[in-house]
Parts: structure tokens; sequence; C-alpha cells
């Protein structure tokens, strides 16, 4: 007969199992990455092996191949020009915007909140066609700040209302004795304001620098040969060679790079961001 | 003092108006030239010609059409998998980590790795892991005793394929929200359920589920809409193939209007799939309505 386990005995089993199931889910979420970024650093005998090499000497020809042959400067400078001013426009519009929602009240406010909210589910295969024909109408398509434009307003509603959310914790006597001693609304916004939202502006940036960066239909569609972004690129390595399986991978590291960054020094900034507006409402 | 509160009356304007000029010219005026777009002929080959207008013959077409019909079908396959896998598989996560297990801060910055991932390397990652001949699923399949399969060459299996990958990344984005969400319970609402003697499954099904609905409907709805949008993961990793057998709705508006150039029947495609959006979006702010009164 089997004899019932004890309080403690089941308690340590539950524990054992969690864990059992924890470091299964992990290892499903760690291995593509981690095949990824051993395949950037293995040459091509390894690479194909089958049995796979689980050890193996690490080798940087992939990434010297990747880095010195091709355009691949060209198109790093278009991935962080575009994303450095994307981030740079959209925070500061955002914040100003969400000042204006988080402060006044004016005539069509609501009418406004509701357009930022539903503008944030647009999905950016809707806006290709129309701003390429916008774009090649007004003779700006294949330049780098057009591409930027594009990634300021699709990351303007997100900003907009988190930063929103910020600022009303703001306490507003603190604004009041400011403009008591006669600070206008933008000396306050910039000195009282900005300074205490901190933590907001950093999941914005965060945010917006994630996604332009990342970003992948519209630059494939708005740029050319000298403007187009990692990503791109990337993808036509795929579609072009197929097998380089290497290089393609060593291109991919590079991309997932600013990730893992974000990952593991700002991890409680992207949890906020993900969870801000399903959790705090 | 009339110019003084006309200077109060602008300020709100003035903070607003750079987002909204740019938010105008770049959402909302393409999205009104998408929905004109939409009653028009106009092929990408002809663009320098004026756009012919065609009434609703765009719509009809796409009604009647075989390809976008199984376009929808897929989408709503694709989309109805991966919420339901991704919510049932975050919760038990979140359930698993919620409390009492050393390095949960550790684990849970771990999997907030895979959101974070920019959909083409995802698409190029999971596109070697499902390679025929080097693989490692593959490898690891025949090391198990099972026989190969072709993830992206076979139709019946490649949706699959594409519906585990888009699990991967986002089972950690639901495991996030619902473990917020069980962190918010209060303590002594689980306390009161310890002493009157619940056992785990009674205080989970009593307490915990109905206190973390609210979070995990709205978190289901924000889910449902990035599935409807999902594109470039498919895109890079079976490009709707193999045949149309992955090929969402937003892939096929894609292929529209830059493979068959159509920027009208494209546009008509867009007009549906934002619809759609609009719809789910309306249910999301309702809910989210809802939680802020509770």
């Amino acid at each position: 007969m089997m004899p019932l386990l004890t309080m403690k005995k089941r308690q340590k089993l539950a524990m054992v199992l969690r864990y059992v199931f924890i470091i299964v889910f992990a290892a499903f979420a760690l291995f593509p990455i981690y095949e990824m970024v051993a395949t950037s650093l293995k040459n091509e005998v390894d690479a194909f092996s089958i049995p796979p090499k689980w050890v193996f000497l690490p080798t940087f020809k992939n990434y010297q191949e990747v880095l010195f042959e091709g355009k691949f400067f060209t198109y790093f400078y278009n991935s962080i020009f575009v994303a450095l001013t994307a981030t740079v426009l959209s925070v500061t519009a955002g914040a100003l915007g969400a000042y204006s929602l988080a402060r006044f009240k004016f005539k069509g406010k609501k009418l406004v909140v509701l357009g930022t909210l539903l503008m944030r589910m647009v999905p950016p295969v809707i806006l290709v066609v129309p701003i390429f024909l916008l774009y090649n109408q007004l003779g700006v398509t294949n330049a780098r700040m057009s591409l930027a434009l594009v990634y300021v307003a699709l990351n303007l509603p997100f900003n907009i209302w988190v930063l929103r959310t910020f600022i009303m914790e703001v306490p507003k006597e603190l604004e009041e004795s400011a403009q008591m001693d006669g600070c206008s609304h933008m000396m306050t916004f910039r000195r009282i304001i900005l300074p205490l939202i901190a933590p907001g502006l950093s999941v914005a940036s965060i945010f917006t620098f994630r996604i332009s960066w990342n970003e992948f239909i519209l630059s494939l569609v708005l740029t050319n040969r000298n403007t187009r972004t990692l990503p791109v690129a990337v993808s036509l390595y795929l579609t072009d060679t197929g097998t380089e399986w290497g290089k393609i991978t060593a291109i991919a590291t590079i991309i997932a790079i600013p990730a893992f960054i974000f990952t593991f020094t700002a991890a409680k900034s992207l949890i906020m961001g993900l969870t801000a507006g399903a959790v705090k409402g | 003092m009339s110019s003084l509160s006309l200077r109060q009356k602008s300020t709100p304007l003035m903070f607003l108006l750079p987002s909204l000029v740019i938010m105008a010219f770049i959402l909302l005026v393409p999205i009104i030239m998408g929905l004109r777009l939409s009653f028009f002929e106009w092929l990408m080959r002809d663009i320098s010609k004026e756009p012919t207008f065609v009434g609703l013959r765009n719509y009809i077409e796409l009604f009647k059409s075989d390809n976008f019909r199984t376009s929808v079908l897929v989408t709503i396959r694709f989309v109805l998998s991966v919420v339901v896998i991704e919510i049932v598989a975050g919760l038990i996560l979140a359930l698993l980590l919620e409390s009492g297990l050393k390095g949960m801060r550790f684990f849970r910055t771990l999997f907030v790795l895979p959101i974070m991932v920019a959909p083409v390397v995802v698409g190029v990652m999971w596109r070697f892991m499902y390679n025929p001949s080097y693989g490692k699923i593959n490898y690891l399949l025949t090391q198990l005793g099972f026989e190969r399969v072709g993830w992206l060459s076979n139709p019946d299996i490649a949706l699959t394929s594409v519906i585990i990958a888009d699990v991967w990344q986002w089972t950690p984005f639901v495991f996030l929200l619902a473990l917020a969400a069980l962190q918010g319970i209060p303590k002594d609402l689980s306390d009161a359920a310890v002493v009157d003697g619940a056992n785990y499954m009674q205080k989970l099904l009593r307490i915990k589920l109905p206190y973390i609905a609210s979070i995990l409907g709205v978190t289901a709805i924000l889910r449902l809409i990035d599935a409807f949008r999902s594109l470039v993961v498919i895109f890079n990793l079976t490009y709707g193939g193999p045949g149309v057998s992955t090929e969402v709705m937003s892939l096929h508006l894609y292929k529209s209007a830059f493979v068959s150039q159509r920027l009208g029947l494209a546009s008509a495609i867009a007009v549906l799939l934002l619809l759609l959006i609009v719809i789910l979006s309306l249910g999301l702010i309702v809910s989210n309505l809802k939680n802020k009164e509770n």
C-alpha cells in the first residue's frame, strides 16, 4: 500500500515540480535565441553538422564578413539614424501632448483621447499603400527622415498615453506654486513635470526605439538600396542567398543586441510598459 | 484681460499641436486616402495615370475570391489558436512563478527576452530551427524516435509552425500581465481563504481566477488585436506558403499591392482589416473603462 505523503513532503514535491515546469518553459524560451547566436559563431562545417556540435570553437569569421563586405555600415547607420530620430521626436511631441491632455480642459478633448487610443491599434500594413502613394506624390520616398517620421507617428499614441498617466500622478500643488511664482506653462512643464516623469520618459524612449529599430514592412516599402534598415537587409539576405546561415544569423544577432541590452538593464521599465494599460487601465 | 484668456485657451492646443499635426498627416490622412482608394482601380505600374472609379467592385471581387476567403480562414485559425494557447500557457506559467519561488525575478526577466526580439529575427531564427536537414527540431524528433516533419514544406503543418513561433514570442506577454494581476490580489483575501480551510484548487477557482478575470479578458483582446495585425514573422518564415496555406489577411494585402500591383483591391482589404480591429479595440476600451469603475 502507498503510504500517504506527509504535508511537508507534498509541499517539497510541489516545489520540485514547479521548478521542473519552469525550467522546461525557460529552455523553450531561450533555445531559439541560443541557437541563433551559436550558429553565428560557428564555422560552416560546425553549423551544419549532424549530430550537432554542442561544443565548438567560436569564430568571428561570419561577423567579419558581414561587417566588411557589402553595405552593412550604411544599413546600420540608417537603422540608428531612423530609430534615434524617431525616439527623440516622438517622445518630445508625446510629452507635450500628454501634458495638454493631463492638465487642461478643452473642447474636443474626449475625441482626441479616444482617437489616440484607436490610432494605437492601427496595423502598420494598412498604412503601407497610402503612405507609399503620399510620399510618392510629395517626392520624399527613400529618405531616412521620411521613414523616421512614420515611426514618430506610429509611436505617438502609446507615448502620449503612457506619459499622460505619469503626469497625472504628479501632485498639482507643485505646478500651482510654480505658476504663482510667475512660471509660464512651458516653464512649469520643463522644470517641474519633465524631471518628475523621468521613469515614464525612459519607458516611452525604450519602446519607441525598439519598435523603430525592429520595424520591417514600412521600411521595406519606403526605402531603397541606400536607405534601407537592418531588418530589411537581413530579410533580403534570407531570400537572396538562402543558405548562408552563418552570415544571416550574424546580422540577426546584431539586430537583437539592443533587445538583449534593454532586457538585462531595464527589465523593470519594459514590464511597466508592457503591462501599462491592461493592469492599470 | 481678453488677450490673457485667449492665451489661456490656446495653451492646451499649443502643447497638443505637434502630436496632432504628425498623427493627422501620417495616420489619419493615409487612412482616409486608403478608404477612398478602395473604390478605385489603380495599378502600381500605371501609377502616373489617374485611378478609375469602380464603386464597390473591389469589395465584391474580394467576397467572391477564393484566395481572400482562404486568407480570412487562415487568419481566424491562426488568431484563435495563438490566443487560446498563449492565455492558457501564460496563466499556468504565472501561477507557477507567483509566489515563494527563489529566482522568480530572474525568470521573469528571462521571459521578457522573446517579446523584445525583432519579428524579422524571430522569422530568421525559426526558419533555421525548422530547416529540414540541419534544423534542431527535426534532429530532436529523430533522436526521440519520431519521423522527420516538413515544418515549412507541408501545407497541412506550416500554419502550426507559424503558430508555434508566435506562441514562443507572446506567451511571455500573457505571463507578465497575469503575474501582475495575481500579485495585485489583496493579501487578506487569500489569507481569509486559508483560514477557511480552502485548498489550492478552491482558492484558484473561487478567488484568484475571478479576481484576475477582467485583466485576463483585456489581455486576450490585446493579443487578439495583435494577432490580427501580425505579418512580419510569417513574411519571413513562410511568405504565406506553401501555396497559400499560411497567407494571413495582412500578407494577402501586401501581396495584392506589391505583387499583383492592385492598389485599389489592396486598399479594400485594408479597410476590412481596419474595421475588424476598430471593433475589437472598441471592445477593449469599453472593458477597460469597466475595469476602472470596479
